[in-house]
């Protein structure tokens, strides 16, 4: 089987998006806590912010000329791959603390792995995404690390 | 609602399910609260007739909400969630009627770790969102001497 992962996209591994700071607030932890249709009493009042806050924290904010017709907008820390089709995929979240309002948080995300594998149909491109998420001191708040396979 | 005491738990022991059947509002909130202007969310002709799908989709993280929901909902403030997981097997769309549930399958009576398998169920009873939660109970000593 031919390469589809040259020398130069494997040096990828490693890339890292500039760090994002965002502020919590109360009023965006209960916006988001209310359209999940939470029961929990916290997290609809914006006391505490679900264990998928982060998720909407550290979504991107692009402008609307950024986004595509179908008004999604591109992942620059991803390379061009060769394929392109995405496939079920998965993140594990390992939470340290909850996040409050109030709190400053440094998100920063690194592609930390991409590899290929032969699969039954063909050739399979993986690629894992690790987003760090901290306090300004740098106290760990929350480690996402999302895996997707394209075909 | 009542909380789980570690001596309670076994593998086996099943947490709570939810039904969940989003509208549309819901789902537009949702993707507000992200940012995600992805049509197949709320534009029902540019979903069906140019992407394919029967009707608008329910976003994926949405139902991996629900499962830390169901357990945050079983643990209550007797624990606390160290790890979640999940994969979005299978779409579902506006107008189904989704369970989310799990099942322990691991406890730890010294430590107060407890794993659970988690689960979005369709109508048809498939697994779309396979999931899984690491949470940290008060170990059994403590609730002993608490308790008497």
């Amino acid at each position: 089987m031919t390469a589809l992962l040259t020398p130069e996209l494997k040096a990828c591994i490693g890339r890292q998006a500039p760090p994002r700071t965002e502020v919590v607030t109360r009023r965006d932890i209960r916006k988001y806590a209310i359209s999940t249709g939470t029961r929990i009493r916290k997290h609809l009042d914006g006391d505490e912010a679900p264990p998928l806050y982060h998720v909407a924290l550290f979504w991107d904010v692009v402008e609307l000329d950024q986004l595509t017709p179908d008004g999604v907008s591109v992942d620059t820390l991803l390379p061009q791959l060769p394929l392109e089709r995405a496939m079920a995929g998965g993140l594990e979240i390992t939470y340290h603390r909850p996040i409050v309002p109030g709190d400053v948080l440094v998100a920063r995300r690194t592609l930390t792995d991409l590899y290929e594998k032969s699969g039954r149909s063909g050739p399979l491109i993986f690629y894992e995404i690790t987003l760090d998420v901290r306090t300004e001191e740098g106290t760990p708040v929350l480690e996402e690390v999302t895996t997707r396979i394209l075909r | 609602m009542s909380t789980p005491r570690l001596a309670d738990i076994e593998v086996g022991s099943e947490l709570p399910d939810r039904e969940h059947c989003p509208d549309n509002i819901q789902l537009f909130f949702y993707n507000a609260a992200l940012w995600n202007a992805h049509r197949i969310h709320f534009d029902a002709p540019y979903a069906t007739e140019v992407e394919g799908y029967p009707g608008l989709v329910i976003a994926g993280p949405l139902m991996g909400d629900w499962l830390s929901q169901c357990v945050q909902e079983w643990i209550g403030d007797d624990g606390h969630l160290a790890k979640l997981s999940y994969s979005n097997r299978q779409a579902a769309y506006i107008g189904e009627t989704l369970r989310a549930g799990g099942k322990v399958t691991a406890v730890d009576p010294n430590s107060g770790r407890v794993e659970v398998a988690l689960h979005v169920h369709n109508a048809e009873g498939e697994n779309i969102t396979p999931g899984t939660a690491v949470v940290m109970l008060e170990p059994a000593s403590t609730q002993y001497s608490k308790g008497h």
